[in-house]
């Protein structure tokens, strides 16, 4: 089994319009190992599914290459579709069809033998807290259960690499965070190597070793969530005194501190950020000790992806969503 | 091998979706029977006018109506793939390794399957209770053909589909060719009644050779020129049909 899973050299992709072209992807380097879970982390538009379609052999690319699960994009593109699961936005069903039918039909494209086939997706639907769906017809499911079901499709014939496109968009809360406990299993109990795009933060955060932040066709960052986190803001630490005179020797010590931001004084709190607040923190409280002064509150948050994507990028990921279309959709 | 397991693959579920639902391969079946029943009659004196071709009203009738069946049937065929496309379950299939004429032949075949089953129903009713009257071969042989003009229709139709991708295009499409086209083919009345102009139009429209060869094929036999000709177009029609639906499953946007 290859110990990289894809690789991606230069892919682009230009869409050509009557006009116009519109460069959706412009050369993405990137490379995924082996039970990785790793993120395409983006705003609506920013070429994510595009890639995705690409690596999945859906949509051929305008420039570059990639190894995917073994096989190269461009010369053995069927090598590629045999090892690989993927899982479209749109979902994968017939709403009048049964689910176990539809797994068993999707399955035996793979060449997978009627029994085994059925073995698979029996199995697959007791992984997935589908038991007792075999016989619905799929338009009675919930999204949910919907949701698990297009997983389930694209992990039938056991792929090394499953691509899952936006996997959590549209479900409530709760369904969500029951979609990322079965995402996360897929590699410790299949060892199946996850590659997903979302355009949530804190879905990629609890999610992904590793996420690449693309924006407008390009990798603008890439790393562990922690990485991203440390590298962009720093944490910001807050905190309260009973008296202003502590707050003026606090400040002072902070002035001193390796990395530290000029600290902003309010009343009696005092507010500062720098780079690794978790271990910043033990000596200031120490050189406070020494200097007499006790703090009554201390508070250390840790930036969010969405501060990342806001120095990234330098706009917000929330406002995307607002009514943004998707171009790679088109 | 591995064409046709695929191929039997994407048959066997389009099936089973369509068996479910059976009241679709009925209500197809109103329209050439409401036909055969409210607008035959009206032939039957009008086969003695000047210039109206041998046979007698329901030989000539009934043709007409299996080749509307089979057209009217399959060219709709594409509403249900941009429903499939919708709902996610063509590109689920485009990333399988299955060929990507299978994912198409095996629609097809489903409803070559429809049409045949409506064919014979067909005329079974129109040979026990309107009294049409033709070899069994040739009967057989009519709802052959007709079988594969609707393949070569619905072929058509799922690359139109999954071209445009939106029932608001796709209807008006379909509706704007399909009426001239069966208006042109001389499947209610023969063409034979029409003037001159009328007539250099028809002759160029490839369903009327098919109506004329299953019409030739009920009055005489299996031989005449006529029907060979409407195989030979019939066949030709499904080779363009089948070519063309399958390029747009293999084109990377669909």
């Amino acid at each position: 089994m290859p110990e990289t899973m894809i690789e991606s050299r230069g892919l682009r992709r230009v869409y050509r319009t009557k006009k116009h072209e519109v460069e959706a992807v412009r050369g993405v380097d990137f490379t995924v190992e082996r039970g990785e879970i790793v993120g395409f982390l983006g705003p609506n538009g920013a070429g994510k599914t595009t890639t995705l379609r690409m690596l999945t052999t859906l949509l051929e690319p305008t420039g570059g290459e990639a190894i995917v699960a073994g096989s190269d994009l461009r010369l053995d593109p069927v090598g590629v579709r045999r090892s690989i699961g993927y899982v479209a936005q749109s979902g994968s069903t017939d709403p009048e069809a049964r689910a176990g039918e539809e797994i068993v039909d999707h399955a035996r494209m793979y060449g997978i033998e009627a029994g085994t086939a059925r073995g698979n997706g029996e199995a697959l639907f007791e992984q997935l807290d589908l038991d007792g769906m075999w016989d619905r017809q799929c338009k009675t499911l919930s999204g949910g259960q919907r949701r698990r079901l297009d997983i389930a499709m694209g992990l039938v014939h056991q792929p090394r690499l499953i691509f899952l496109d936006e996997p959590s968009t549209g479900l409530d809360p709760q369904s969500r965070a029951n979609l990322w406990e079965h995402i996360g299993r897929l590699r410790s109990d299949l060892d199946t190597t996850v590659f997903l795009t979302t355009h949530y933060m804190d879905e990629a955060d609890v999610l992904c070793d590793r996420i690449l932040v693309i924006d407008d066709g390009a990798i603008v960052a890439q790393g562990t969530p922690d990485e991203l986190k440390r590298r962009v803001a720093g944490d910001s630490v807050v905190l309260d005194f009973g008296d202003q005179r502590s707050t003026v020797v606090v400040a002072e010590l902070v002035s001193h501190l390796d990395g530290a931001t000029d600290p902003a004084v309010e009343g009696t709190q005092v507010r500062f950020q720098v780079p690794d607040g978790a271990s910043a923190l033990p000596l200031l409280l120490r050189s406070m000790v020494e200097r007499d002064v006790d703090a009554t509150g201390v508070q250390v948050h840790r930036p969010t992806l969405d501060d990342v994507f806001l120095t990234m990028t330098g706009r917000s990921l929330r406002d995307e969503d607002q009514g943004a279309t998707d171009r790679a959709a088109a | 091998m591995r064409f046709m397991t695929d191929t039997w693959l994407v048959f066997s579920r389009a099936m089973r979706l369509s068996l479910r639902n059976p009241v679709w391969v009925i209500l197809g079946l109103m329209q050439p029977i409401l036909y055969l029943t409210l607008f035959g009659p009206l032939l039957e004196p009008v086969v003695n006018a000047p210039g109206f071709p041998p046979g007698t009203a329901w030989q000539v009738f009934v043709p007409g109506l299996l080749v509307q069946l089979a057209v009217f049937g399959a060219a709709f065929a594409g509403f249900g793939l941009i429903a499939e496309w919708r709902a996610g379950v063509v590109e689920r299939m485009r990333v399988t390794p299955a060929g990507r004429g299978a994912l198409l032949l095996g629609r097809v075949l489903r409803d070559v399957v429809v049409i045949v089953v409506q064919g014979a129903m067909l005329s079974v009713v129109a040979v026990v209770f309107f009294g049409l009257e033709a070899p069994i071969g040739s009967l057989i042989a009519g709802v052959a053909v007709v079988a594969l003009l609707g393949g070569a229709f619905s072929a058509l139709s799922y690359g139109a589909a999954l071209k445009l991708k939106s029932e608001d295009s796709f209807a008006p499409v379909i509706n704007g060719l399909l009426l001239p086209v069966l208006l042109l083919s001389g499947i209610l009345l023969p063409m034979a009644l029409a003037p001159g102009w009328l007539q250099t139009v028809a002759d160029i429209n490839p369903l009327t050779h098919v109506v004329d060869g299953v019409r030739a094929m009920y009055i005489d036999d299996l031989s005449s020129n006529e029907v060979w000709i409407g195989t030979a177009v019939t066949l030709g029609l499904l080779l363009v049909g089948v070519l063309y639906g399958s390029w747009v499953f293999r084109k990377e946007s669909a």
